[in-house]
């Protein structure tokens, strides 16, 4: 196998007191797609700050592309594209402005850029809207092009910290299109995100962060494997029933979780669990059998749900 | 990657792309810059020119101002501040922008372009404003003959230095505030305001009591204004004094351009 494209040992990041990335280590394999999912304030947003060569570490090591990104800022950043939480587009310039005043960051030549910006354009579809002021655009768009944007330098890597937050769901399908695209052509993908169907859409590949730490690192599949059942049965009996059936529930399956809307039962068999159950007579007053999903493999592992 | 990007290329020039988008950004708002710039000086020399200054010659003749005629005399405050309200307005708010309201610098920073880059190329593009608001505000002066073209062109970079001095201040300071209403207001009235009517620029420093005299002896108005009326005027300041009041400024400009630069990329790299 050949060497990892990022390479993270003990990565360790302190406010003061506030340890926000606990001594972590994974690895990013060339074309791979990547994740870090967890829920806000597990620690993804910094050690994305961190790999995008702009933020310090207090401990640990760090190599993307064979440097340490805290000595070669610079070098690192010329092969990396960035997409941070948070669009910073410059709103009051036009599409194609901020994509070109970007490129000339990197001291790309005018005739590149404006190639590039062409294609760029197309593959964010936003052809139409090439001269319209970036504060005009609608989230999805903006969005679209703050991808763009990263891509402009045709970076090594494409670090994206939470793509679709914030985005209603027809833009979310659009981006999840967009950069599904750009895995096809062998573009290596870093992602945080704390949406589980986006980790199951997009990464090969990811680990589940909580407090800092890793709890686990698979890919979604495996993970859901292991830390979970095939499928799983999701009653409601009405929240002051949930917990006064639940003892009796606990007994028919191998793990149970009882929320506080509904009761999540992990089986084999999801409708041969339910007839069970109606032959209980406990009579819920809806079910739904589905297969497992990261979601579970969360709750699994930290007790919690990824958004609450 | 084949994008052909030449970091060595970006460490040299990376201030100037941050320049030349900062310039472009301003381009935008051509229209009210000119009108600021050209209007400003019209009221003043308007209003000091015709009206106080027939008043104050009316007084006491020129015998305050060393034989010159009064309009003259504030001629280089008015320069020099014109250059230091230019530069504030692109250093302060630009600054708070790319750190906090649209966060710009953090997208140009992801580049390979640094901080200090950053807070230099920032700088550079505030500069250009007070060039060109100075150059304005000096053909006016011409127009309306309070200066004679000829040595009184020095005014124009003397002006440019006294700016140039507060507005690396002002780069720092705007990189280190995080809450920027009560900065607003602190500086435009208890900073802004003193200085303009303390720094020696509607009278002679000297003719105010000594215990407000300091004010004018730490504000980069009052260095940039006897600089510049002695480079126009020949208005007898000794030429220690010189050496001190540029001495001053360059003192000031460095200082605050390095601690801007640190401040830049303490805060980017949080």
């Amino acid at each position: 196998m050949s060497k990892p494209l990022i390479s993270v040992r003990g990565l360790t990041k302190k406010f003061g007191d506030f340890t926000a990335v606990d001594g972590i280590d994974f690895d990013v394999a060339k074309g791979e797609s990547f994740g870090l999912l967890g829920p806000n304030g597990a620690g993804k947003s910094t050690t994305m700050r961190i790999l995008a060569a702009t933020s310090t570490r207090t401990s640990g090591t760090v190599e993307i592309l064979d440097k340490d990104p805290e000595l070669f800022g610079p070098l690192v950043r010329a092969h990396l594209g960035v997409v941070p939480q948070q669009d910073n587009l410059d709103g009051e310039l036009t599409v194609t402005e901020n994509l070109y005043i970007y490129g000339r960051y990197f001291g790309l030549s005018k005739k590149f850029i404006k190639g590039k910006i062409e294609e760029l354009l197309e593959f964010a579809q936003l052809e139409e809207k090439r001269d319209v002021k970036v504060e005009a655009l609608s989230g999805g768009m903006k969005r679209r092009l703050t991808i763009a944007r990263g891509l402009v330098s045709e970076p090594d890597i494409l670090l994206l910290d939470e793509p679709t937050t914030g985005l209603d769901p027809q833009a979310r399908h659009i981006l999840w299109d967009r950069l599904f695209r750009l895995k096809e052509q062998g573009v290596t993908l870093v992602l945080t995100t704390h949406f589980m169907d986006e980790a199951e859409q997009l990464c090969d590949r990811l680990v589940v962060m909580d407090n800092g730490a890793i709890m686990a690192e698979g890919s979604p599949s495996g993970l859901i494997k292991e830390y979970s059942s095939k499928e799983v049965l999701e009653v409601r009996f009405g929240s002051d029933r949930n917990k006064e059936v639940a003892p009796q529930l606990s007994q028919m399956c191998e793990r149970m979780e009882t929320l506080p809307d509904r009761v999540l039962m992990y089986t084999e068999d999801g409708e041969a669990l339910l007839e069970q159950i109606m032959q209980a007579k406990l009579h819920p007053t809806t079910s739904l059998v589905r297969r497992s999903s990261l979601e579970d493999v969360f709750l699994r592992l930290t007790g919690r749900t990824l958004i609450e | 990657m084949n994008a052909g990007i030449d970091v060595p290329q970006i460490q040299r020039f990376g201030a100037l792309y941050i320049a030349s988008a900062r310039l472009k950004s301003m381009s935008k708002w051509k229209t009210i810059i000119a009108a600021v710039d050209v209007g400003n000086p019209l009221f003043y020399l308007i209003a000091v020119g015709i009206g106080i200054g027939v008043l104050v010659e009316q007084g006491s003749g020129t015998s305050g101002t060393n034989g010159i005629k009064y309009i003259a005399f504030i001629a280089p405050a008015l320069l020099a501040n014109t250059a230091i309200t230019g530069i504030m307005d692109e250093t302060v708010f630009p600054t708070i922008e790319g750190f906090k309201w649209r966060k710009l610098f953090f997208a140009q920073n992801s580049t390979p372009i640094t901080g200090r880059q950053i807070a230099i190329g920032v700088y550079l593009a505030a500069l250009c404003r007070a060039i060109f608001s100075v150059t304005v505000y000096y053909i006016l002066l011409l127009a309306f003959d309070v200066v004679n073209f000829g040595i009184s062109v020095l005014l124009m970079p003397i002006a440019v230095l006294g700016g140039g001095a507060f507005g690396a201040l002002m780069l720092f300071a705007a990189a280190k505030i995080e809450k920027e209403d009560q900065f607003f207001n602190i500086l435009g009235r208890l900073v802004i305001m003193p200085m303009f009517l303390f720094s020696g620029t509607f009278f002679p420093l000297s003719s105010m009591p000594i215990y407000l005299q300091p004010i004018g002896w730490i504000s980069p108005l009052w260095h940039a204004t006897e600089l510049g009326r002695e480079a126009a005027f020949d208005y007898g300041i000794s030429s220690t004094m010189v050496i001190v009041h540029l001495a001053f400024l360059i003192t000031m400009l460095v200082t605050g351009l390095t601690l801007a630069t640190r401040q830049f990329e303490k805060r980017l790299a949080k």
